[in-house]
């Protein structure tokens, strides 16, 4: 197998520093957090305050998708937000993300109040969101070479990537080429080689078969481990919630706002698989689902009474 | 190496099939054969019909026109060779086919993303796309004399609308996720476009140069019907001048050859410019 060596930290500094001054100011904490893991001083990789948002609709009057969270994610810590179908858990990923701005309140990344997108942040989406006209090798190559790489430094990287995420010899096929679960490694290689600090996941599983979602979530485990990056993975599946996570996040029914935090103290490096079979998994589950069962509840008698 | 799922799906079976069987399950070889039979039919029952019950005069007939075509190739027209006025109707066509494509994807692509612009814009845009352009071949002739930039002109403005719809609707049809995701990657606003957007729209952008070369030709036959002094337009015309009908079908006759083969152009590029997309569904992106 052949490895580029990779110089964590090198890169950002290289290429980041065009992005904004915004970024520059950002970057020594980033480079802290990549090499030494959270160190004394450095704060939350993310921080909610009070945030609240809201979209204007038709009639005139505000929806509200969320409604006062505040939360803060420590630099490399792995949550998982759980909450009812169409509670806006994403939205709360659109808001660090710097896609959405907040209403009300404040988000920070790295320190750095939120405008724009900030550097550092990578993102999975729900739905496919790699380029179909683009090979495999371009695709996982694509945030270098935004990051003005040269080409054939960014396609080595992107080979290595190829390497990491189990799709050698796929290098030259195109997205439709490629199974619903291959083509979630490329968007996985695609967002992790331009190693965030930051790793907002929108349900990234979602559309996946059984057995892929829980090859998934170990590959996704395994790249993440020693990465140092912050992750907020949005789902609704609370077996997954649980084995990936170090906190569980409960969201209210809509307007979504925290009902509850559940630290996942299950010793780690995980096995999807086994983890869940363990007596302390199932203690953690009936705890979590206890507290998601009501809101649940909320949000189909709402269904119901709009379907009535 | 552990990889879920099988890797592609067995596409070259379905295409050596399809192939093989036609889409109606006939063979190649059938359907060919009804094609051809349709068309000696078609042409012959025409031409025993001109020599027994219509008048060929007011109707003409193929043998005539195929006349008409062999001195045309041979001897020349009335106004030169005939290649030279494939050769000016061709070079009004590519030009008023390249400037209006070009501008076409420009504005289409910049009003589809600006949409305070676009929506400022509409009512004009609307109105100009209602005015019955054909005629504008009269005012170009007006105002650029009977050389070759009022045939120009007039495929341009012919051509122009047909594509900036389709870029314009390509460039709102892109998909949000896409963007979202590439920004987050890092990129700027000329990246995404060139990266995100022209690709997204290439494929309403390249249906629509099917129809638009089409119409680059009517611009510039009309613009020479208006008033020309070399072309296949102007050889119509003096055909239909002097009743000579077999000469206006021989004019139609060169003038679809020359759609078709640019036709064919226009599919290769598009294929090489979607080789990406899957086979199935390369063929139906509507205009």
């Amino acid at each position: 197998m052949r490895r580029t060596p990779l110089v964590r930290g090198t890169i950002p500094l290289f290429t980041r520093l065009w992005w904004s001054s915004q970024a520059a100011l950002a970057f020594p904490a980033m480079t802290s957090i990549a090499t030494a893991g959270p160190g004394p001083g450095s704060g939350p990789a993310i921080s909610l305050r009070d945030a609240t948002k809201q979209f204007a609709t038709k009639s005139g009057q505000p929806f509200t998708a969320i409604h006062d969270v505040t939360l803060d994610i420590a630099p490399g810590e792995f949550v998982t937000v759980v909450g009812p179908t169409g509670c806006g858990k994403s939205t709360t990923l659109s808001l660090v993300s710097g896609l959405e701005p907040a209403t009300v309140g404040s988000v920070a990344v790295a320190g750095e109040p939120v405008s724009g997108i900030p550097a550092g942040v990578g993102y999975m989406f729900q739905a496919d969101a790699i380029l179909p006209w683009k090979t495999v090798l371009d695709n996982i190559a694509l945030g270098l070479r935004y990051r003005k790489m040269p080409a054939k430094q960014a396609h080595e990287r992107a080979r290595d990537w190829i390497q990491r995420v189990g799709l050698a010899g796929f290098e030259d096929r195109y997205p439709h080429q490629l199974s619903g679960g291959m083509r979630k490694r490329v968007a996985m290689a695609q967002t992790l080689i331009t190693e965030p600090t930051v790793l907002l996941m929108d349900e990234p599983f979602g559309a996946l078969d059984v057995q892929t979602r829980e090859l998934m979530q170990d590959e996704l485990l395994r790249l993440w481990s020693g990465s140092g990056a912050a992750v907020v993975f949005v789902t609704h599946d609370l077996t997954e919630a649980i084995a990936l996570a170090d906190r569980v996040v409960v969201m209210t029914a809509g307007p979504a706002t925290i009902k509850d935090i559940v630290a996942i103290d299950l010793p780690r490096p995980r096995k999807v698989e086994e983890i869940r079979l363990t007596e302390e998994f199932t203690e953690l589950y009936r705890r979590v689902w206890d507290s998601l069962r009501e809101e649940v509840e909320i949000t189909r008698a709402r269904g119901a009474s709009h379907v009535a | 190496m552990s990889l879920d799922a099988t890797a592609s799906p067995a596409r070259p079976n379905v295409k050596i099939w399809d192939f093989l069987r036609g889409r109606s399950g006939h063979s190649k070889l059938t359907v060919n054969g009804v094609r051809v039979l349709l068309v000696v039919v078609w042409l012959g029952s025409w031409e025993l019909a001109a020599r027994s019950i219509i008048d060929p005069f007011y109707y003409s007939m193929p043998s005539k026109i195929w006349d008409k075509l062999v001195t045309w190739f041979t001897d020349g027209t009335s106004q030169g060779s005939i290649w030279s006025n494939i050769a000016v109707t061709l070079e009004e066509a590519v030009l008023g086919f390249v400037i209006g494509t070009l501008a076409g994807i420009v504005l289409g692509v910049l009003l589809g993303r600006a949409h305070f612009l676009a929506e400022v814009l509409s009512p004009f845009i609307k109105g100009a796309n209602a005015i019955p352009r054909i005629v504008l071949a009269s005012l170009f002739v007006i105002w650029f004399g009977l050389g070759m930039s009022s045939k120009v002109a007039t495929a341009v403005v012919l051509v122009f609308f047909a594509v900036f719809f389709n870029a314009f609707q390509g460039a709102r049809e892109v998909d949000k996720t896409l963007v979202d995701n590439a920004r987050i990657l890092g990129a700027g606003r000329w990246a995404l476009m060139r990266t995100i957007i022209l690709p997204s729209a290439t494929s309403w952008i390249l249906a629509s140069m099917h129809v638009a070369f089409g119409f680059a030709l009517i611009g510039a036959i009309v613009g020479e019907f208006t008033g020309a002094d070399k072309g296949l337009g102007l050889l119509i015309n003096q055909a239909q001048g002097n009743f000579d009908a077999a000469g206006v079908y021989a004019g139609m006759v060169v003038t679809t050859v020359i759609a078709l083969v640019a036709e064919w152009l226009i599919t290769r590029l598009e294929l090489r410019l979607t080789s990406w997309r899957p086979p199935a569904t390369s063929a139906a992106v509507g205009a």
